[in-house]
C-alpha cells in the first residue's frame, strides 16, 4: 500500500525572519515503519513535523505522502493520511468534551451520526479512556490528555501516525503506557523525541538531525550506540544501553584509588 | 502576592463547580436545553417589562429560579456569592436615582421614601432576578448546552463557537496567568518589582503566548479538517414534556405580569378579615 509512505527530498524551510530551520533533510519511510527522529533541542524537529501534514511549505525540495507531492491542492487528503498527536495537548483539545473532541475530525471529514459514535468509541477503548467520555478536557490529568490528543487523531482512522515528543510531561507509568500502546499500533509511524529510550522500545529505525540536517539513517539500536555521533548531534546514550551510572562513577573512584588498571568495561567511557 | 494567587485559583475552580452542578441527573437537568433556554429568555424579557417603580409585582417572580435550583439540586448559597461579585454594576446603575429623583413616593409608618429609592430597590431586584436565573440556568444545563441550544435556535454560528472556546480556554488562560504571576511572586523580594511598571511587560507576555497557543490550536483543528465550521453531535429531543415546560411557566409569568399577586392576596386578606 504505498499511500504509507513518507518521503521528504532535498528539504529546506527559512522562517520568514531569515532563520534556517531546515536544510536540506532527506529520508523516505515506507508502509508499516517506525521511526524515531532525534536531535538536540532546535534542532528542527518540530519544524520538520509541520511540514509532513502540510502546515509549512517547504521553501525548497519538497514532501511526498504516498504517491502525490504535497501541494496545497491535495493538503486536504494529506491531512487526512497523516494523523498528526501535538507535543501540548491542550493545543489539541479545544472541544467542550472529551466525546466531541474526539467526534470533530470525523464530524469533518462527512461520516453519518451512527458512524461518529462507533469510530469515537473505538478510538477511546484502543487508548483505554472510554470512560472519560463527557468529561471536560480541562479535568483530565496529563496521561489521559494525552490519550485523548491520540484518540482523537485515531478516530480519522490515518495511515500515518506523527506524534511531536509524545512522551514529554508524562510520569513514568503513563509513559510506559503509551510506549506499549504505540508498539500495537500497526500505522506508519513517525515520533520526534528526546527520549531515546522510549526510541529504543518503540523505533526499530531513527533519523538522527542536527542543525536542520540529517547526521544520521539507519537502525536505532546502531546509531543510539554510537557515541561520537550521539556526542556531535548534542545527544547521549539512552539510559538502557549505559551501565549503570551510579556503580559506573563509584567503580571509576575506586579504581583511580587502587591504581590498578583494569579493562574498561563495555559500554563505559573510560575515564 | 501569595494571597492573590490563591484567590485567582480559588474563583477559577469556582468556575469548573458550575460544570459539576450541571453534570448533574435530575429531572430539570435533563430537559432539553432549548426548552429551559427559551423559558429563561421570556422570563427575563418580562420581568424587565415592568414599571421604573415596579416592587411588589416583582416578588412572585422569584418562584421559578427557587423552583429550579430546588429541583434541579443547586446550592442557593453558592449563586448568591456569583450574584454578590457582580452585583457593582447593578449598584452603579442605580446608586444615582435616590440623589436625583426626591419625590416622596411611599410614607411607610411616617418614614418617607423617595421614588429614587424606590427605583434602585426595583433595578436590584430585577438584577437579582434575571441574573440568578442567567445562573441557574447554566448550573441546571451547563455552558456548552446553553450554547448548543442558542446555535439551534438560530444565534449566528461565529458567536457561538466564540462563546464555547471562551469556556475551554478560560481555564488554559488562566493557568498560564496564574504561572507568569507565580514566576514574578518568587522572585521579588519584599515587594521589589510587583509594581504597576512591571504589569505591562507581563500582559503583553501573556498576550504573546495566547496568540501563540491560538496558532496551535488554529493548526490543531485544520489538522483534523476544520473549514470554518464547527460541527457538534449531541441528540436532542424536544417533547411533551419541553413544551409543558415552555408553555405552563410562561402562563405562569404572564399571570404575574398582569395580576399583582401580592397585591391581591393582600386585598383578599383584608376582605376576609372584615
Amino acid at each position: 500500500m504505498s499511500h504509507h509512505i513518507v518521503e521528504a527530498s532535498d528539504l529546506h524551510f527559512t522562517y520568514p525572519d531569515g532563520t534556517e530551520g531546515i536544510r536540506g533533510i532527506s529520508f523516505r519511510i515506507t508502509h508499516g515503519e517506525s521511526v524515531a527522529i532525534v536531535g538536540a533541542n532546535g534542532a528542527g524537529k518540530s519544524t520538520l513535523l509541520q511540514h509532513l501534514n502540510g502546515y509549512l511549505m517547504p521553501t525548497r525540495g519538497e514532501v511526498r505522502i504516498g504517491d502525490y507531492p504535497l501541494t496545497r491542492k491535495n493538503i486536504k487528503t494529506v491531512r487526512r493520511t497523516v494523523g498528526m498527536v501535538f507535543q501540548d495537548p491542550d493545543d489539541q483539545l479545544f472541544m467542550p468534551t472529551v466525546f466531541d473532541d474526539v467526534a470533530f475530525g470525523p464530524l469533518n471529514l462527512g461520516l453519518p451520526p451512527d458512524e461518529v459514535e462507533t469510530c469515537v468509541m473505538q478510538a477511546l477503548e484502543t487508548v483505554g479512556v472510554a470512560h472519560l467520555r463527557n468529561r471536560p478536557p480541562y479535568k483530565l490529568s496529563g496521561g489521559e490528555k494525552k490519550a485523548v490528543a491520540i484518540a482523537s487523531v485515531l478516530s480519522m482512522s490515518p495511515n500515518i501516525l506523527v506524534m511531536d515528543e509524545p512522551t514529554s510531561d508524562l510520569d513514568p507509568k503513563s509513559r510506559r503506557r503509551l510506549i506499549k500502546l504505540l508498539n500495537t499500533f500497526e500505522h506508519t509511524k513517525v515520533l520526534a523525541t528526546h527520549d531515546l529510550d522510549m526510541a529504543v522500545d518503540v523505533c526499530e529505525r531513527t533519523i538522527v538531525i542536527y542543525a536542520g540536517r540529517v547526521t544520521a539513517d539507519g537502525p536505532t539500536l546502531e546509531l543510539l550506540q554510537d557515541e561520537a555521533l550521539l556526542e556531535k548531534s548534542g545527544l547521549e546514550k539512552p539510559l538502557q544501553m549505559q551501565n549503570c551510572p551510579v556503580c559506573g562513577e563509584r567503580n571509576k573512584k575506586r579504581n583511580a584509588n587502587s591504581n590498578i588498571i583494569r579493562a574498561p568495561r563495555r559500554g563505559l567511557q573510560s575515564g | 502576592m501569595d494571597i492573590d494567587m490563591a484567590a485567582i485559583d480559588r474563583h477559577f475552580f469556582d468556575i469548573g463547580y458550575m460544570d459539576t452542578l450541571s453534570s448533574q441527573q435530575t429531572p430539570v437537568h435533563q430537559l432539553d436545553p432549548r426548552a429551559k433556554l427559551l423559558t429563561t429568555l421570556v422570563f427575563i424579557v418580562i420581568v424587565v417589562s415592568f414599571g421604573k417603580y415596579e416592587i411588589s409585582a416583582l416578588i412572585p417572580f422569584f418562584i421559578y429560579p427557587v423552583v429550579l435550583c430546588a429541583i434541579g439540586n443547586v446550592p442557593p448559597a453558592y449563586l448568591l456569592k456569583k450574584l454578590v461579585l457582580v452585583s457593582p454594576f447593578a449598584i452603579l446603575l442605580g446608586i444615582f436615582n435616590p440623589l436625583l429623583d426626591r419625590d416622596i413616593m411611599i410614607r411607610l409608618a411616617g418614614i418617607e421614601v423617595s421614588g429614587g429609592w424606590v427605583s434602585f430597590a426595583s433595578i436590584l431586584i430585577r438584577f437579582v432576578l434575571t441574573v440568578g436565573v442567567a445562573l441557574t440556568l447554566i448550573a441546571v444545563t451547563g455552558f456548552n448546552a446553553v450554547c448548543m441550544a442558542l446555535e439551534k435556535l438560530g444565534a449566528p454560528k461565529v458567536f457561538v463557537v466564540q462563546l464555547l472556546f471562551l469556556h475551554r480556554y478560560m481555564f488554559v488562560l488562566v493557568d498560564e496567568a496564574a504561572r507568569i504571576f507565580r514566576a514574578r511572586a518568587l522572585r521579588s523580594f519584599g515587594g521589589e518589582g510587583t509594581g504597576i511598571k512591571s504589569y505591562g511587560s507581563l500582559a503583553g507576555q501573556l498576550l504573546l503566548r495566547t496568540l501563540d497557543r491560538a496558532q496551535r490550536i488554529y493548526l490543531a483543528m485544520s489538522c483534523r479538517g476544520f473549514e470554518g465550521q464547527i460541527r457538534i453531535m449531541r441528540p436532542l429531543r424536544f417533547g411533551p414534556r419541553e413544551i409543558g415546560f415552555i408553555f405552563g411557566w410562561s402562563a405562569i409569568f404572564f399571570l404575574m405580569r398582569f395580576y399583582n399577586l401580592p397585591v391581591l392576596i393582600g386585598r383578599a386578606m383584608t376582605e376576609l378579615m372584615r
